[in-house]
């Protein structure tokens, strides 16, 4: 699923971010990284941003963008140091 | 000496700047509300140092043109010591920064800013363990309080002098293995930088187009081995490069954090209630009309209160100027000129200016303007746009020259232009005050307003078709939301001071010589030559009087000068007894419009080019047209 279609409150996880190293560097550098816990804080109406908290920030996410972080529900997961490289290994 | 501020957007550099600068650099709570950099001489325990307030920068990658700057003057220029800013309450994050600022092996020291905000997440971080961690001094600061400055630049000025830190920290082995590779064939090349190579190697494997394009021009032979060694890199941790660099340094961040902070419970207080509210998908957008109709009628009530008196003062000492010397006078032209230059400028001006001034002040400190943009995202998208744009729009209602600057922030080269353009018809306060001082005055507020939302239709309407002819992607929202703020008294002061100073200093003595320009022109009767020139354009096409030719032209140099220049020409503060209401409401129209100020096309052609800008400037003369005639026949048939 991508993060466009989580409901409010919900944490997921972020597995993959598709698009170009243009988009994917400004997620990274926001705070958004492959391995990561986000949740959904609020989501504006009429197909608008959403709203995530990740990593003690918050940002807006156009839908676009949302629609390109694929993510998985992580309702106990929770994220431990280096995970993103081990997973990577 | 010369000591940067760097740090990652809205983490409080400017505050810290200000703090021993004075005022000089704006502040704001949204991320990228410095666009450029500022320097200033200070005296920190009696030594003189020079301060560079760098705009905020997320990494050092130069992917994005507002970080460009930055990210080229901490590589290029001569400098001693880094100050990196860190928001404590984003420590994670924030510290992603200092990892790449480390690499470049040059005295640095780590003001852990923000502590308040911090303790209020329930955050609570050990400096001593970070300075361990980091090798480098770090200094818990509140910067909006002035609490740690002293010791940040008491401890910055004897690291000055200290060898460089060497620690940077490990990336994961296969990273390490692979900047060595690159390392080692950059030094084979003989690649000379004085960035050092392991940065730049770290740099080329995140694919950064900047440093890649450098690399390639020195050495053009290694592309084939470096890209060779990234293809290994992505085949190893089976995703892209750049993002097994960002996420290795990510893991890094994550590591210091763990070792020094700690994690309570986040106190929720007020702030966060009205933000959920502010946000709510259903509260949310009629706040901001209430907030925004606010605004309106609280600058129009104030600068009403204020005019009232001022005019009726400065009519009197008219009247007892004008019995004194004729105005048939070459003495009594030059006196009348000057002093309506001198009136205006303090009756018409500032009473609206004053409170505009300060209301945006608030919304900008606040931190609303990052959630403004977040709720009319969506709205942004129908104009082909997306909700970053609403940063640099609503900045043009202050001064379209900031607003222009601003629209660095927008990642896309075609989102710039479309929203450039359109800041262009936002009524910046020079506009505004001709809006408020004659429309609103003579009319009332309701029809000031109804050219509000005129202006906002035309600029949806523009922003369409624009977006429909201009090529390129727009890559969507991807904004960060700061915390709301109560803004503090003295920085909104000095704040207001800072834009109601560019008034008083640049403006007002412009207002007074075209004043003065104007009544000579008037006396010698060459008025009359220009006047007539331009009927075509006034009179025939407009219907207006033949005298405010000349405003226009005036209205080029800066647009409160209309309205100024035009109780000048028509030599009455009573403007309602010489113009009809469609007059009135026709001649606002155009000079909402048209073309803006000087300053205004100076910066577009800085950001844009020349030719956007006479495109975009001949546009403005166009809608200004059709919607001044369409005005007045619109009205003359009711």
């Amino acid at each position: 699923m991508t993060l466009d279609t989580v409901g409010v409150l919900h944490r997921s996880r972020v597995i993959f971010i598709e698009g170009g190293q243009g988009v994917r560097s400004h997620l990274n550098t926001l705070g958004i990284h492959v391995g990561d816990c986000l949740e959904v804080v609020e989501r504006a109406p009429f197909r608008g941003p959403v709203l995530v908290q990740v990593n003690g920030t918050r940002l807006a996410l156009g839908r676009g963008v949302a629609r390109r972080v694929r993510v998985e529900p992580a309702e106990t997961f929770r994220p431990v140091a280096g995970s993103v490289i081990t997973e990577a290994g | 000496m010369k000591f940067l501020l760097a740090g990652q957007p809205n983490s409080g550099k400017s505050t810290i700047f200000n703090a021993i600068a004075g005022y000089r650099s704006a502040t704001a709570n949204f991320p990228g509300s410095s666009v450029s950099y500022t320097l200033s001489r200070a005296l920190i325990h009696g030594r003189e140092v020079d301060v560079v307030d760098l705009p905020g920068m997320y990494s050092l990658t130069s992917s994005s043109p507002e970080a460009g700057e930055a990210v080229h003057f901490v590589a290029e220029e001569d400098w001693d010591l880094i100050i990196n800013v860190l928001d404590a309450s984003r420590l994670e994050r924030s510290l992603e920064l200092t990892l790449q600022l480390l690499q470049l092996g040059r005295p640095m020291v780590v003001a852990l800013n923000m502590m308040d905000e911090a303790e209020r997440h329930g955050m609570k971080v050990d400096v001593e363990a970070l300075s361990e961690e980091l090798g480098v001094p770090v200094v818990a600061t509140i910067g909006r309080r002035g609490q740690g400055l002293k010791a940040l630049f008491r401890v910055a000025l004897q690291t000055a002098h200290c060898a460089a830190p060497t620690g940077t920290g490990c990336f994961d082995k296969e990273v390490a293995t692979a900047v060595a590779k690159v390392r080692v064939l950059l030094e084979e090349a003989g690649y000379k930088s004085r960035i050092p190579m392991a940065l730049t190697a770290t740099k080329v494997l995140e694919l950064d187009p900047h440093f890649r394009a450098k690399v390639l021009e020195a050495a053009p032979e290694t592309e084939a081995a470096i890209d060779a060694i990234i293809a290994d890199l992505q085949e190893v941790h089976g995703w892209s490069a750049d993002q097994v660099v960002s996420g290795c340094r990510h893991a890094m961040a994550h590591t210091i954090w763990e070792k020094v902070g700690e994690l309570g419970r986040p106190k929720v207080g007020w702030r966060e209630r009205v933000d959920r509210l502010l946000l709510h998908p259903v509260t949310g957008g009629p706040l901001m009309v209430v907030i925004l109709a606010g605004v309106f009628f609280l600058v129009f009530g104030v600068g009403q209160r204020l005019e009232a008196p001022l005019v009726a003062w400065f009519d009197a000492l008219q009247a007892m100027i004008e019995g004194r010397f004729p105005l048939e006078t070459l003495v009594g032209s030059l006196l009348s000129g000057i002093f309506m230059g001198v009136a205006g400028g303090l009756t018409i001006v500032l009473p609206y200016l004053l409170p505009f001034l300060l209301a945006l002040a608030v919304l900008e400190d606040s931190g609303y303007l990052p959630r403004m943009a977040y709720i009319l995202d969506n709205l942004m998208h129908r104009i082909g746009l997306h909700g970053k744009s609403v940063l640099p729009l609503i900045l043009g209602y202050g001064c379209s020259v900031p607003a222009i600057m601003a629209t660095r922030i927008l990642e896309s080269r075609r989102d710039r232009r479309i929203t450039a353009a359109l800041a262009a018809f936002i009524p910046c306060s020079a506009r505004t005050i001709v809006i408020y001082g004659l429309v609103a005055a003579y009319l009332g507020p309701l029809w000031a307003l109804g050219i509000y939302v005129l202006n906002l239709v035309v600029i949806m309407v523009i922003g369409r078709v624009l977006s429909r002819f201009l090529e390129g992607r727009s890559p969507g929202l991807i904004l960060e939301i700061p915390n709301l703020a109560v803004p503090s008294p003295e920085t909104l002061l000095a704040k207001t001071w800072l834009s109601l100073k560019e008034f008083l200093i640049i403006a007002w003595p412009v207002l007074v010589v075209s004043s003065l320009v104007l009544s000579l022109l008037e006396w010698a009767g060459a008025g009359g030559v220009v006047n007539q020139a331009l009927a075509p354009l006034t009179v025939w096409t407009l219907g207006l009087p033949v005298a405010v030719g000349m405003t226009l032209i005036f209205g080029i140099l800066r647009k409160e000068l209309t309205l100024v220049m035009l109780v000048q020409a028509l030599g009455t503060n009573q403007l309602d007894e010489v113009m009809t209401t469609v007059q009135l409401v026709v001649f606002t129209l155009f000079v909402v419009f048209y073309v803006p100020c000087v300053a205004t096309v100076a910066a577009m052609a800085r950001e844009l080019g020349w030719k956007d800008t006479a495109w975009i400037s001949g546009l403005t003369v166009v809608v200004a047209l059709v919607l001044s005639l369409a005005g007045r026949l619109v009205f003359t048939v009711i």
